[in-house]
């Protein structure tokens, strides 16, 4: 396909794909969020209904190492904004350059998030205290891990020739989706660090 | 024998296309029909068994632990293998077509909704075939029922039948994110909301509901599953679990599930009834927006379901007064409906039929719901079989009623052949007969006392009970007229027209069978549909 070509030679329904993806990836973010809102409700109810909370010998999280990763995150979503500001301007070394900044700190986080498990006090079956931590933060390093494969696959895509020319839908439901995710941690940083242990 | 006003030509496609991979919305529509009705034939020889077993009062079957696999596969497989499924399929093929569409929004990701189906179905049916046997907590699968697992294995019929209903959960979502952006998008020019015919006013309403309740679902049963083999102790109440929690995640989701499957039928009734009684759909806006307001009040009603679940009293209230708000909305669907027969000239093909038998038993099963709807009541008839009749009512009284008569209406759409009408109208008297014979007496022993899910009974409740195995019978045998027919009519039935019922439907200004992307030239709406008291047609094409 030329670059210059306005009329795109595809499929008609991939034609109309993206404008569809537009549309429809909020839909199934805000259907995918009702999952998380089913296990914030459960532990909020679990932990209202229950103390002591944690397991004996357990006093509280790591709040330290929980907000260095909700740094990590909230810093790899400044990133993508500013890479899709480039990718609008048509920079697309910028782009790249903070493509792969997100990336990396979304595998950075992951590290931490596996480092805290590994050094976890308690496990799976300690009570509601250890189901819904692991449930929480395991279902959310899930999604952050899902997040990084789109994310490396959408810079793959950004190597091949007028891989862009379409229009740039799919890197904005990939920001989109990774903006959940951060949005979905902070809400769960609240929830299983900072609520008050007594 | 064919008349073809457009230029295009109606495209057969062999049947062995239905047996392979395909992203054409036709094709995936009718894979949805056939598939469920297979898992429907199972479930309904799951529930003959179940009344074979009812037909005395003692256990001379099966065992208890088998019966209860009966009645909980019966119930999971009908209600996420047949009718979900089956309303998918109705309008995976019936959308776009409605819309003006030449596919769906998204194929690739409708057909791998389809095709995890079947594996949903081989969950489930296999689960049977374990040493364990199949899940035996019911198809709410209440904990802590649900998460004893007292064979110590770690792949048993409770862990299967999880997994299935997180497949299709997956399946669905794929499914409601499609058919909104499908409505929401594809749209023909022209096509305003209030230009849509109803039933895809309903589909759109069902999707989006289901979009935002069936997550809550997905997230109770991914921690039952851990719950069950990994050792948490979510809803474990010995082990600082709540197991509460579990039933309103459960029911925020079954309830408007109900609604999910209900609306469908909603709109078959809407577009059927206009066709055979030659009269616009009476207050056509009205029972649009009627759609979406049961969809939005659907979701607050869920826990009538749990009136007996140490819920407490102002809660019980809530729920009882919005429960019965419900009735509005419906009501007046039904009034709608009614007063657009009324005085109509009548043609009482088998849709119609199907669509009168199905509106009359959701009248029955509407009224014992507002009954059930009060909370005093509710706790006398809980768990009893006052409560099976009343949804066998719905869900087979009305869906499955409305089912079949949208695959007798459309089935000259989908093939270009008519079914045999006198093979049809036997169909239709059977199930009609054997529904009232099996579900009707379930009410009066509900009243009784007799309880659900229990293999063995007082014999005091043995004459409803017989009435209604001899019902559950002729319904089974009620199935086979119906399969001759389809099978026969559709390799052999009598060429029609693109447009045998003279329907002003955008559905049949195309060929029958439609071809590959549906229409020759999208079409520009400029009416409300419904105008059979007006001789003009529905569309004005565009010269191109």
């Amino acid at each position: 396909m030329e670059s210059g070509n306005h009329l795109p030679h595809v499929e008609p329904t991939e034609e109309q794909e993206p404008d569809n993806l537009g549309f429809g990836f909020p839909v199934f973010l805000m259907s995918e969020s009702v999952v998380f809102l089913s296990f914030f409700v459960t532990y909020t109810i679990l932990r209202l209904t229950n103390k002591p909370w944690f397991p004996p010998g357990v006093d509280g999280l790591d709040v330290t190492r929980g907000a260095i990763n909700t740094l990590v995150l909230v810093t790899s979503s400044g990133a993508i904004i500013l890479a899709e500001k480039a990718l609008h301007r048509g920079e697309m070394k910028l782009f790249r350059l903070l493509w792969l900044a997100t990336i990396s700190l979304g595998i950075v986080f992951l590290f931490g998030q596996a480092a805290e498990w590994a050094g976890m006090p308690f496990g799976l079956d300690a009570g509601s205290a250890g189901g819904t931590f692991f449930l929480l933060t395991g279902f959310h390093g899930l999604h952050v891990f899902t997040g990084v494969c789109l994310l490396l696959y959408m810079y793959w895509r950004s190597l091949q020739p007028h891989n862009f020319d379409g229009g740039h839908e799919g890197v904005t439901a990939i920001a989109l989706f990774w903006h959940f995710v951060d949005v979905i941690w902070i809400i769960l940083f609240i929830l299983l660090y900072l609520w008050p242990v007594n | 024998m064919t008349n073809q006003p457009t230029a295009s030509v109606p495209f057969q496609r062999p049947w062995h296309d239905y047996l392979k991979f395909s992203t054409d919305h036709k094709v995936i529509g009718i894979q949805y029909l056939l598939m469920s009705f297979c898992f429907f034939l199972v479930a309904g020889l799951l529930a003959m068994i179940i009344r074979a077993e009812l037909l005395t009062p003692q256990l001379d079957v099966v065992d208890r632990s088998l019966y209860n696999g009966l009645f909980t596969l019966h119930g999971t497989i009908m209600i996420f293998l047949w009718i979900f499924p089956a309303n998918v399929g109705l309008a995976n093929y019936l959308i776009p077509l409605m819309i003006g569409a030449k596919d769906v929004a998204f194929p690739v990701l409708n057909a791998i909704a389809f095709w995890l189906m079947p594996v949903v179905g081989v969950l489930l049916i296999g689960s049977f075939f374990l040493p364990t046997g199949a899940a035996q907590a019911g198809w709410w699968s209440y904990p802590p029922v649900s998460i004893q697992n007292p064979s110590g294995n770690f792949i048993n019929g409770e862990f299967l039948w999880l997994l299935a209903v997180a497949t299709s959960g997956v399946s669905s979502i794929m499914g409601g994110v499609n058919f909104v952006t499908t409505v929401w998008k594809l749209r023909a020019p022209g096509l305003t909301l209030l230009k849509m015919p109803v039933y895809v006013w309903t589909i759109l309403s069902a999707q989006i509901l289901q979009l935002f309740c069936l997550p809550a679902l997905t997230g109770g049963a991914v921690m039952l599953l851990f719950d069950l083999s990994f050792g948490t102790t979510f809803f474990d109440p010995f082990n600082q679990g709540n197991p509460i929690i579990y039933q309103h995640l459960f029911w925020f989701y079954s309830h408007p599930a109900v609604y999910v499957m209900a609306l469908p039928a909603f709109g078959v009734f809407s577009e059927i009834l206009p066709v055979f009684a030659r009269k616009p759909l009476f207050g056509y806006k009205t029972v649009a927006i009627s759609s979406f307001l049961i969809a939005i009040q659907g979701t607050f009603v869920w826990v009538h379901h749990m009136f007996t679940s140490a819920t407490p009293n102002w809660m019980r209230m809530f729920f009882m007064a919005s429960t019965m708000l419900i009735a509005v909305p419906t009501g007046i669907k039904v009034l709608a409906w009614t007063a657009t027969v009324w005085r109509g000239s009548l043609r009482l093909k088998t849709p119609m039929l199907f669509c009168l038998g199905g509106i009359l038993m959701f009248l029955f099963a509407g009224i014992t719901g507002i009954m059930l709807a009060s909370a005093p009541f509710d706790l006398h008839v809980n768990n009893t079989y006052f409560v099976v009749g009343h949804f066998h009512y719905v869900v087979f009284g009305t869906v499955t009623m409305a089912i079949y008569g949208a695959i007798y209406f459309w089935f000259p759409k989908m093939t270009g052949r008519m079914y045999n009408e006198a093979w049809g109208k036997l169909h239709f008297a059977l199930t009609f007969i054997g529904a009232n014979l099996n579900f009707f007496p379930m009410h009066p022993i509900g009243l009784q006392g007799m309880l659900r899910r229990i293999s063995s009974y007082d014999p005091e409740y043995t004459a409803w009970n017989v009435v209604a195995s001899l019902g559950a019978f002729l319904l089974g045998m009620s199935t086979l007229p119906f399969i001759a027919n389809m099978v026969a009519s559709a390799f052999q039935g009598r060429r029609v027209g693109n447009n045998p019922w003279n329907s002003l439907g955008l559905e049949w200004t195309t060929p029958s069978p439609p071809p590959e992307e549906n229409f020759e030239v999208i079409p520009t709406i400029t009416v409300e549909p419904y105008g059979y008291d007006r001789p003009v047609d529905l569309t004005t094409e565009v010269t191109t």
